[in-house]
């Protein structure tokens, strides 16, 4: 007779798998930059993988590299690796549009813990990533 | 009422004006670990100033402490510009001590090491958003110019619109590709260097009086 598989009840991935989080932009465009950035931290501390349908913006993407450096320590979170597409039209949006928030942003963001996650690929059109369990 | 916008006017013409000779312009020198960025400050700093920033290695995260040489003056035929020169620690998302372990260096080491390193990244990035002026992006052109890290640190200092240059470096090695460098950022002006031989030191003097006079 089959074993019952042991189930985990507290949301966080088993040893079983990698928990994948796709988070829309609608729902990131309700946060707070520090919002955004304390939810995709917690997410790839506890080894999910974050997909942002939207990307972040240049200064948040500035800040979250400061608040994971400051997170990082010894034997426990080394740090996170992070994949967007290379945008195809750099500096086409006038001061006046980023001063209004109106930068477009929207790039397919792929985040995860560093020592889980690995590049083997990237180009324009395709980012090949391997996950690894703990 | 017209005499006071006048003197408002003058007032703040000197003001400007001793502004712009008592503040030179910080230009940050950035771009990923081990690229180069400590022998190119060192460079120019002996160069413009006869003394040196701060110490080089083959271990990366060498520098974990943004570096400053003030009044730096650099004379080119037709003009003359004095910068700030700050040298930051190399930008990564990632850093795990275990990996310092591989340089002869026991774990007390390396833990402190990688804290410092992390301390260090926090404070460039800090930078970068509050205490630049203009960005000195340097590479080793002998790897991939294509990373995450470059494409996420070049969006930011185009959304603060810093004038930037990128360097090339390491083009005394064999592997240097100059090319792929440019074409991984079309949209601003690659500036081939080696910083450790002194090779295209002109070239790199002039495009920074270019932009950063
Ligand atoms: N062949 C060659 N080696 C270079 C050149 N510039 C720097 N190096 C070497 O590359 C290594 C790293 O140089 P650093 O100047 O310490 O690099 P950095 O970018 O300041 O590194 P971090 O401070 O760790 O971010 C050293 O071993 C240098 O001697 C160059 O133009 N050619
Ligand atoms: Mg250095």
């Amino acid at each position: 007779m089959p074993e019952a598989k042991p189930t985990n009840n507290d949301g966080a991935p088993g040893d079983e798998g990698v928990q994948i989080d796709l988070i829309s932009g609608a729902r990131m465009d309700g946060l707070a930059s520090m919002e955004k950035i304390r939810l995709i931290l917690d997410s790839v501390r506890d080894g999910k993988i974050v997909i942002l349908e939207d990307g972040l913006s240049p200064e948040e993407e500035s800040r979250l590299i400061e608040v994971t450096m400051s997170e990082i320590n010894p034997d426990g979170f080394t740090g996170l690796e992070i994949e967007t597409y290379p945008s195809t039209k750099p500096a086409t949006t006038s001061l006046l549009d980023r001063i209004m928030g109106r930068e477009s942003t929207k790039k397919l963001t792929v985040i995860g813990p560093a020592n889980q996650i690995e590049t083997l690929h990237k180009d324009e059109t395709l980012i090949s990533a391997l996950v690894s369990r703990k | 009422m017209g005499l006071l916008t006048n003197l408002k006017d003058s007032i703040s013409k000197v003001t400007d004006r001793l502004f712009a000779d008592s503040e030179p312009k910080r230009i940050g020198i950035y771009g990923p670990p081990n690229a180069g960025k400590t022998t190119l400050a060192n460079r120019i700093a002996i160069d413009w100033a006869g003394d040196t920033v701060g110490p080089e290695s083959h271990i990366p995260h060498e520098t974990r402490r943004a570096r400053r040489k003030e009044n730096v003056t650099i004379e080119r035929n037709s003009q003359t510009v004095t910068i700030d020169v700050v040298d930051t620690p190399g930008v990564t998302t990632k850093v795990d001590y275990k990996e310092f372990l591989d340089h002869d260096m026991d774990k007390e080491d390396a833990v402190r090491r990688s804290r410092e390193a992390t301390e260090g990244v926090a404070e460039a990035m800090h930078w970068l958003r509050e205490d630049v002026d203009g960005v000195i992006y340097v590479l080793d052109a002998t790897q991939d110019p294509f990373t995450q890290v470059n494409t996420m640190l070049i969006g930011i200092i185009e959304s603060r619109d810093l004038p930037v240059l990128i360097f090339a470096n390491k083009t005394d090695l064999e592997d240097a590709n100059i090319q792929q460098v440019a074409n991984a950022f079309p949209q601003h002006e690659t500036v081939p260097l080696s910083a450790l031989e002194g090779n295209n030191m002109d070239e790199v003097y002039d495009k920074i009086a270019e932009y950063f006079g």
